[in-house]
């Protein structure tokens, strides 16, 4: 109990004095999570939709390979990622290891069957209870999934959201490509562990205070920017 | 320009199957460029189906429908009610606005044609809510006037007033009758019997997927042809 509140204590101080470093990884964190949202979600909405309304051999296979996809051990694919990236890896050449490039790459992979099957969900759901009245309209194709899109814009958002929950508290990926170094790759989660692993509770739990705020306060801009939750909308 | 009419059109021995059950057929009959018909028949005799292949929203697994027009021509003149309406969440304005943006209608025009017919349906004061808080005469009201905005030729209305009380009934039946008056063809499917005698001009009663009848409203209920048409008409459960 004694640590949590100096954690607190700590966290505080941080945010008052605007320590440089703490708004260095801070910042870093956003940097790396965003970008991979971004991404992530410029794949996994429209992946997720196509699935939603189109038909074809093997999509039940497809379905559930994706959903099967979110569970992804983040170590695991920090570990493939580092493999390709390496200096003997395929992709070696570009010399990306230990760059906040690659934890941005790691963390793309890992949020992209998470989005994806999230949108997948909310767009059958709305596909199923338009499905008569765009046919009737006679639509095309791509009026439909635009229709989809735009009424279901929300439980898009809420995807992105879930991929940026998970992101920003992710540590096993980009602790392995990141490298987690000083000034570099370090960002809130690797410097967590770090501290903890040095026995600094103190500086540790103020950092993930910190990170849960930044969680939050990045949500609510985000909802607040939406209107998600004005009386008479979804 | 004179656009020609979709109407009438021609069924012939059209039949509807959904995994080897037959569920509509064959029937062959014509569906005439002015009326109100009402299709009546038994709960699962078809009604739904009938109205749905009418509209092109069922494969047929045998015949065919002929309309005066290609197509894709008749399907764009074409407009369908559903039994439960279905709204789009967004508001009541903008549901109202889709089917005109859709097919290529500036925004400002459409809403503008919206608001207007929202004002008809009586549904002007809630334009800016959002569709689904209505309730189930004012999303009737709704869904009326989204297939009439685009002027179809022909309006499909499935059990429209199936769970509306007495006075959302009367308002939805006086928009079917100024709807008809407009020259706008009507097939509507019923099993309420005071609503036919209201509404029909002519009858299609079906039983099982077949068409019993087809007939002027009055002669189907001054004397009807059939063992389960006149079991109907007299409350009794027809098998």
């Amino acid at each position: 109990m004694n640590d949590i509140t100096q954690g607190l204590l700590e966290a505080f101080r941080l945010i008052i004095s605007l320590d440089r470093d703490l708004i260095e990884i801070s910042l870093l964190s956003l940097r790396v999570t965003l970008t991979a949202v971004a991404i992530a979600s410029a794949i996994g909405l429209p992946l997720g939709c196509w699935l939603a309304v189109r038909r074809f051999r093997h999509r039940r296979l497809a379905i559930a390979t994706m959903n099967a996809l979110m569970g992804l051990p983040p170590v695991v694919v920090g570990l493939i990622v580092y493999v390709l990236l390496s200096r003997s890896g395929p992709f070696g050449v570009f010399g990306l290891l230990f760059t906040p490039t690659a934890m941005v790459i790691a963390q793309v992979i890992i949020l992209t069957p998470l989005i994806a099957s999230i949108a997948h969900q909310a767009i059958r759901e709305l596909w199923a209870e338009y499905h008569d009245l765009l046919i009737s309209m006679n639509t095309s194709r791509r009026q439909r999934i635009t229709a989809l899109i735009w009424d279901g814009r929300r439980a898009l958002l809420t995807a992105s959201l879930a991929g940026f929950g998970r992101g920003i508290g992710e540590v096993g990926a980009i602790m392995i490509v990141g490298g987690n170094i000083d000034h570099v790759t370090r960002v809130l989660t690797t410097a967590i562990s770090l501290e903890t692993g040095k026995g600094n509770f103190a500086l540790a739990l103020a950092l993930g205070f910190v990170l849960i705020a930044l969680a939050i306060i990045v949500n609510l801009i985000i909802h607040s920017l939406s209107k998600t939750e004005t009386s008479g909308r979804w | 320009m004179v656009t020609r009419s979709i109407l009438p059109l021609t069924v012939k021995k059209a039949c509807v199957t959904r995994r080897g059950k037959r569920l509509i057929g064959p029937i062959s009959t014509t569906v005439h460029r002015h009326g109100l018909t009402v299709v009546m028949g038994p709960n699962g005799a078809g009604k739904t189906t009938l109205l749905r292949m009418l509209h092109g929203m069922e494969r047929l697994a045998e015949g065919h429908l002929a309309w005066q027009q290609p197509p894709e021509q008749a399907r764009k003149r074409q407009a369908f009610v559903f039994q439960s309406p279905i709204m789009m969440r967004r508001s009541v304005l903008d549901n109202v606005a889709y089917p005109l943006m859709v097919h290529g209608t500036p925004r400002t025009e459409a809403r503008a044609a919206a608001a207007d017919w929202l004002e008809r349906v009586g549904l002007k004061e809630s334009a800016a809510k959002q569709a689904t808080v209505l309730s189930g005469g004012e999303r009737q009201k709704l869904a009326m006037a989204r297939a009439l905005i685009r002027k179809p030729e022909i309006l499909f209305l499935d059990e429209p007033c199936a769970s509306l009380d007495g006075r959302a009934t009367r308002e939805f039946e006086e928009l079917v009758c100024d709807a008809f008056a407009r020259g706008t063809r009507i097939v509507m499917s019923t099993h309420d019997l005071g609503q036919a005698r209201r509404l029909a001009k002519d009858i299609w009663f079906i039983n099982h997927g077949h068409l019993h009848e087809a007939g002027p409203a009055e002669a189907f209920f001054a004397s009807p042809q059939t063992p389960e048409a006149r079991a109907f008409i007299n409350g009794d459960i027809v098998e």
